[in-house]
């Protein structure tokens, strides 16, 4: 099997990035690429450094070696917010929704940025209602008290409200129903048909394999194998090597 | 025994008037501690220096109002830039870096104030000196009036947190500060707005008191020392807390020297501290955890 071409003019690009967490050395040396508007899916067993390479990413854990170039400019070291306000978008593990705060004002978070007028914001609001209706239904209840699925909506929705270019979504069905998970896959698409490339973490090899166009295996915390996501299937012999499933 | 119900009424009134003095400069002390869990030393400094400050606007201008709001706006601007300097780098660290720093910030301060205005406490003159009867007492339509601006001022700051756009960074940050960051809020200047804004209160309230009692350079040790007790009574970091037991600690002290001494009535403060610390450390005004 032939790894596809990494994409010329990449939005994202990391390049060597190393992570520690105290002494422990979590990522080695992780390089992987997402283009604009791509779906990229970033596969391997718990601890191997997927979530971490997301929070390498958006600055929330600082890289001590290597780099992170975002459309052609390196941003390695930025606060999280300044990156936030480039475009790129978090959707945490844990969902991390704001939890005293309503519906509303969790969407608010993102959507009362400079620049972005009265007229953008209703579009905005309007656009993420439709596609997740129960939001708009629960618009005034307090964000801890939605289910687990709602809470994931949100913590998507709230991602949208930044008008990302790129979303980094980590493990978003974790616990979910299935009927929830087809949701998730639904919005994945959504996203990828507005233009926005999406780097997902999952557990789930089928939903990953369909979402994404290229598919990225980590092991002991750096990047191992690159390949189409086409010529993947749940019972390759990668995906057997790499999650040993 | 009869019960005075003349002076347990006017009682009831310094309480409030006192708890509400009480409260404004509180609630600048639990916005800091929750938001960026730095417990301020120097807030009583804060304190004095605004009242100070309204002394010099005052000798200036001649208008109250106005020594209101720039001594206000000064000291807030002097928060702000104490935040950027001393605390700021200290982001992360252990609570004790940010506590010494604080208490450093507090003996400079106070030093300072020593040096510039001297040891002999100044007066600010009230706006006005109208008073009404109350029972046997002439009393000042000042005090009710300082009341009325604090929960005025308080209010304020709730409709600002609560419906605010930089109100609702302030309460997402305080909730989750990771993920305020990464939804593009600029924690830092955060911290530093509501430092700010805490100095700023601290300040206001020193002004607002400062009729009621001569402005020295040790005048904020007392009321910080009060204002800590309400935050811990309140529960730490809860507005609404430190506001009910502002007005509750003020208003068992204001009942206790009907019958002991002014000087011995504050011991009640400390008493409530000491029970709330044994019995209920999360603070009595804080639902009960499920």
């Amino acid at each position: 099997m032939m790894a596809p071409q990494a994409p010329a003019e990449p939005l994202i690009s990391v390049e060597g990035v190393h992570t520690y967490y105290g002494k422990s050395h979590i990522l080695n040396g992780v390089s992987l690429q997402v283009a604009p508007g791509e779906v990229v899916g970033l596969l391997g067993r718990n601890g191997v450094g997927k979530s971490t390479t997301l929070k390498t990413i958006m600055g929330l854990i600082n890289a001590s070696a290597g780099r992170i170039v975002y459309e052609g400019r390196a941003v390695t070291g930025q606060p999280s917010h300044k990156l936030a306000r480039i475009g790129i978008a978090y959707v945490p593990e844990d969902r991390r929704i704001f939890r005293l705060l309503t519906v509303m004002e969790n969407l608010r978070t993102g959507l009362d940025r400079h620049g972005v007028s009265e007229a953008q914001k209703k579009k905005l609001l309007e656009k993420v209602f439709q596609y997740f209706p129960r939001l708009a239904e629960r618009r005034h209840q307090a964000g801890g008290t939605l289910s687990g699925g709602e809470q994931q909506m949100l913590a998507i929705a709230r991602a949208m409200m930044l008008e990302p270019k790129i979303v980094l979504l980590d493990e978003p069905t974790e616990g979910l129903m299935p009927r929830m998970v087809s949701q998730i896959r639904e919005i994945i698409e959504v996203l990828h048909k507005d233009g926005v490339a999406i780097l997902l973490v999952e557990q789930n090899v089928p939903l990953t394999l369909a979402a994404s166009q290229r598919v990225y295996f980590m092991e002991k915390g750096a990047v191992q194998h690159h390949a189409a996501a086409a010529e993947l299937s749940v019972d390759h012999p990668v995906i057997h090597k790499y999650l040993g499933v | 025994m009869e019960i005075p119900w003349d002076i347990i009424v006017i009682q009831t009134v310094n309480g409030v008037v006192t708890g509400m003095i009480l409260a404004l400069v509180a609630s600048g002390l639990t916005l800091i501690f929750g938001i960026m869990d730095v417990v301020n030393f120097a807030h009583g400094e804060l304190f004095m220096l605004g009242a100070y400050m309204g002394v010099v606007t005052l000798a200036a201008t001649g208008n109250f109002w106005l020594a209101l709001v720039v001594a206000t706006l000064i000291i807030a601007a002097l928060g702000a830039a104490l935040q950027v300097v001393t605390l700021r780098p200290l982001l992360g660290r252990d609570p004790l870096y940010t506590i010494l720093a604080t208490f450093g910030i507090s003996l400079v301060l106070q030093n300072y104030a020593l040096w510039q205005f001297g040891p002999v406490a100044r007066k600010i003159q009230e706006p006005f000196t109208g008073q009404f009867a109350l029972f046997y007492l002439q009393y000042p339509w000042y005090r009710l009036l300082i009341a009325a601006l604090s929960a005025a001022i308080i209010g304020g700051l709730y409709l600002f947190l609560k419906y605010g756009r930089y109100g609702i960074w302030i309460r997402a940050t305080t909730q989750d500060r990771v993920m305020a960051q990464a939804m593009g809020i600029p924690v830092p200047w955060v911290h530093t707005g509501v430092f700010a804004m805490g100095a700023g209160m601290a300040a206001a309230s020193g002004v607002l008191f400062g009729p009621l009692v001569g402005v020295n350079h040790a005048m904020g040790l007392d009321w910080v020392l009060k204002a800590f007790i309400v935050v811990v009574v309140g529960g730490m970091g809860n507005l609404g807390g430190s506001i009910a037991a502002s007005i509750f600690i003020s208003l068992l002290e204001a009942y206790a020297s009907i019958w002991v001494s002014p000087s011995q009535a504050i011991i009640v403060s400390s008493v409530v501290l000491i029970l709330t610390l044994l019995f209920r450390p999360t603070g009595l005004f804080v639902p009960t955890p499920k």
